[in-house]
């Protein structure tokens, strides 16, 4: 107890807020989208530089993290090769639901101008996409506008009902 | 009828052609012209056959016998002061005469010289290893190895280098097509699910002109966002650019411009 | 639909662990946030000491080399960006240099200058890029902040120039398509005069730093052979003891007549190539300095061509393309046909960021290039980690990895 007197009616009032589930859990997990750094190729240097000083990703509760365990979205930032793809889906089997994938630049999308026998054509063959995020390399503003795009995709979800988990196609 | 497509080079072709266009040369001077190259050249000569030697575009060009590479590649380190092998690698005349072109960029520091060695192999020969010498042609040899299939001879690890050790083909023979080989539009799709997913999956759509009449359902325009699925009728609602929608949640206060401060100064 | 099962098996399935030597091998990448891209490592471990490291590359290979060979000279332009995608302007650079070479074009004054000033923002910007993850890999947060906000106001000044942050294409086959925005010099000067503070910033979190000191010095020794051997260039031979700049050396476009010095240094170390890298950004700005002159001075004489007069080869400006019918004629030739160079071949090397970017090109007098082939100088830097990493600890592989300062669009090409 508080050894104050606290007037519950003024101040701010009750400590105590009402919600539905869904709303805080969406809150909770729209406002800390941590991301998995899977920076490939260019896009991935926008990634580092929306986490870096002039774009601060952090303010959006975007922080970075190396291990896909902790990760709740995963930025395909770049193009992703066939030798590669192989990678893609253990980290995306690694990563705990709720998961989402932004698939950045157009390499990603669809393989962009890569259009070679090396080249995944779209990493939507691999692992089911969220977002797209067009352009070659989309700015980092643009990273930015799409994962607030997905921030608002989540809160439009039913947190409380038992994620389906996402299928391939 | 349709026109018959060579399969020994599938590389594209122009789709117009002058018959009366001859090709102008780029220029080639002879090696006496300059001092360097032809001291060097006459160090290669006594000990070794050069078939052919040329002087094109500042740099030196030296066509050798294949098996004479790595002697002529130690006397031109040891003593000739060549000490950098800049580039190895083959290019493909197979469609022409069976034959692989391969050469060696060399460099020189101290006389600020660039030598080209090159020498012929058939199809199927392989090369002798120069990786003992520098270790720079170790990864090069395995390079050239993956992209053409030449084998170096005496090379430690004669393994791919850049496409996956599982791979078929050799990517920059001119048979193997730019967008690849049926074993490769289906790697990674046999790899990670298997041969019964290609079904589901579907094959790579590669014709970058392709117009779909469901694209304008699929992709939103910029600021129009909407979920996948939904018919776009051009009447949909601007995505505002906000935080949180219903003016803000609990916890996080919306931005208010007025009252906060803006730095103009970006070095601060 | 039934959801496709995932036929991927536990990766160290089928290697066994009862080895009478204590060998443990350990998988680093290709996914790793230190691994500057797309690098996997298998090390070799008797306890925390590498006995034997194997770099595994290609995990960003996309067939540049076949992409060339299917596409007209000015098509692959672009492409080249994505080479280096921290410098992407030397990348273009290097390649339009070699078709100029071929087919012997001279390139207007202004347009080199022009060209210079891009080369070496770019030169800063990698080398700002490079202090800005080594240091992040080490544990250096400021540093990164410090670079990356630098950083930023080149890639403004960029920006106005092309309109691109990251892959410019700002450099064509005989020229630039474009002059400086006005804003450009005034820009850029701000940004020189404040770059030497900016720059002892950096060395006053790191030169004397306990940690940085420990991680960087005396570790990650190329002594100079190895380095000749593996066809080590750029910072990483000039840290072994070898001045060779190609910039100096084999001059092209303006450099002989700018004044500026080549660092290099003897000690071979992680920290000599980390000084080395300080001490280029600082040089690159003296050129920066002296290529304004030269571009106020081309201004005065009223040199206005940025592309080099060779209608077989490069279009018209847009002025003629859209009142000269031959003009038009010819440029309408050129994008839908392509040039074509003469019969030859042709080896140029520039001097990049990284080291000696090459360009071997192939021409057999059509509109494609029968064979190109792109010398990276990240390709050999990354092989010699092999010989580099054993007798080396597992914290050094980081910090090594970060000075090599290896960028995979160009290894894997």
């Amino acid at each position: 107890m508080a050894q104050h007197k606290i007037n519950y009616t003024q101040d701010g009032g009750l400590p105590v807020a009402l919600t539905s589930i869904d709303k805080i859990v969406n809150w909770g997990r729209s406002n800390s989208l941590w991301a998995l750094t899977y920076g490939l190729a260019c896009c991935g240097i926008e990634m580092m530089a929306s986490g870096a000083s002039r774009f601060d990703f952090d303010r959006f509760g975007t922080i970075f993290r190396a291990s896909p365990r902790q990760a709740d979205v995963m930025i395909v930032a770049g193009t992703l090769t066939k030798k590669h793809a192989e990678f893609i889906k253990r980290l995306y089997d690694q990563m705990t639901e709720p998961r989402w994938v932004i698939s950045m630049g157009s390499c990603a999308n669809t393989g962009g101008m890569f259009n070679t026998y090396a080249t995944v054509q779209g990493v939507d063959r691999i692992i089911p996409v969220d977002l797209y995020l067009p352009g070659c390399a989309p700015r980092p503003e643009t990273l930015q506008y799409g994962v607030m795009l997905l921030q608002k995709k989540i809160r439009a979800n039913h947190a409380s009902k038992a994620q389906k988990a996402k299928r391939l196609m | 009828m349709r026109a018959y497509i060579p399969k020994d080079d599938v590389q594209a072709k122009a789709y117009y052609t002058d018959r009366y266009y001859v090709a102008p040369q780029v220029p080639k001077s002879e090696v006496e012209t300059d001092e360097v190259f032809a001291s060097d050249l006459e160090a290669i000569k006594a000990k070794f056959e050069v078939k052919e030697a040329f002087i094109q575009v500042e740099q030196m060009v030296v066509y050798i016998n294949a098996h004479d590479i790595y002697g002529v590649l130690e006397l031109m380190r040891d003593e000739l002061e060549y000490t950098q092998l800049s580039e190895l690698s083959a290019i493909d005349w197979l469609a022409k005469d069976n034959t692989f072109e391969i050469f060696y960029q060399m460099l020189s520091m101290k006389k600020r010289k660039r030598i080209r060695i090159k020498y012929f192999i058939q199809n199927g020969q392989a090369v002798d290893s120069v990786e003992k010498l520098f270790r720079s042609a170790d990864w090069s040899e395995r390079e050239m190895y993956d992209m053409f299939g030449i084998e170096a001879n005496g090379h430690p690890f004669m393994k791919r280098i850049l496409m996956p050790y599982d791979w078929q083909g050799h990517p920059l023979l001119k048979t193997y097509p730019l967008q690849g080989d049926e074993f490769a539009s289906w790697y990674e799709v046999d790899k990670i699910y298997g041969k019964e997913a290609r079904e589901e999956i579907g094959p790579e759509i590669r014709d970058t002109a392709r117009v779909d009449r469901y694209d304008s359902q699929r992709f939103a325009r910029l600021g129009f966002e909407v979920p996948k699925g939904t018919e776009i009728t051009g009447e949909e609602e601007r995505n505002v650019d906000s935080y949180q929608e219903e003016e803000g949640v609990f916890l996080i206060k919306k931005l208010n411009k007025e009252t906060s401060k803006i730095i103009d100064d970006p070095q601060r | 639909m039934a959801q496709i099962k995932n036929r991927l098996t536990p990766f160290f399935e089928n290697i066994t662990f009862d080895r009478d030597d204590n060998e443990l091998i350990l998988n680093f990448g290709p996914q790793h946030p230190s691994a500057h891209g797309q690098l996997r490592l298998m090390l070799h471990l008797q306890q925390e000491m590498i006995v034997k490291a194997h770099p595994d590359i290609g995990y960003l290979h996309r067939g540049m080399e076949k992409m060339a060979e299917n596409m007209i000279y000015n098509e692959f332009m672009p492409t080249t960006d994505r080479m280096d995608y921290i410098a992407s302007s030397s990348n273009n650079y290097g390649f339009a240099l070699a078709v100029e070479k071929l087919i012997g074009l001279e390139v207007p004054r202004r347009a080199k200058v022009i060209r210079m000033m891009l080369l070496e923002i770019n030169r800063l910007m990698s080398h700002l890029f490079w202090l800005a993850t080594t240091a992040l890999d080490i544990g250096a947060m400021t540093v990164f902040l410090f670079a990356f906000r630098e950083r930023e106001y080149l890639m403004d000044i960029i920006e106005g120039y092309c309109g691109a942050r990251l892959t410019h294409a700002a450099i064509r086959i005989g020229g630039v398509p474009l002059d400086i925005q006005d804003t450009f010099i005034a820009q850029l000067k701000d940004f020189l005069d404040k770059l030497p503070q900016n720059i002892k910033d950096y060395e006053d979190l790191l030169d004397t730093n306990r940690i940085w000191l420990m991680r960087m010095e005396e570790v990650g020794v190329i002594p100079t052979d190895m380095a000749l051997s593996w066809g080590c260039t750029g910072p990483m031979l000039r840290a072994s003891g070898v001045a060779w700049d190609i910039r100096k050396e084999e001059p092209y476009e303006l450099y002989d007549e700018v004044e500026f010095n080549v660092p290099y240094s003897d000690k071979c170390d992680n920290f000599a190539r980390y000084r080395i890298y300080m001490e280029e950004m600082r040089e690159s700005a003296k050129i920066l300095y002296q290529t304004i002159d030269m571009y106020n001075e081309c201004v005065e004489k009223g040199e206005t061509e940025l592309m080099a007069h060779a209608p077989k080869y490069v279009s018209a400006p847009k002025l003629d393309i859209m009142t000269q019918n031959y003009s038009l004629m010819q440029h309408f030739v050129l994008v839908t046909q392509g040039m074509r160079p003469p019969v030859g071949e042709v080896y140029v090397a520039t001097e990049s960021p990284k080291g000696e970017l090459g360009y071997y090109i192939n021409s057999q007098g059509g509109p494609y290039p029968y064979r190109l082939k792109l010398r990276a100088p990240s390709f050999w830097h990354t092989g010699i980690l092999t010989d580099l990493l054993p007798g080396h600890y597992i914290p050094d592989v980081v910090s090594i990895i970060g000075t090599t300062n290896i960028v995979f669009g160009e290894v894997d090409r």
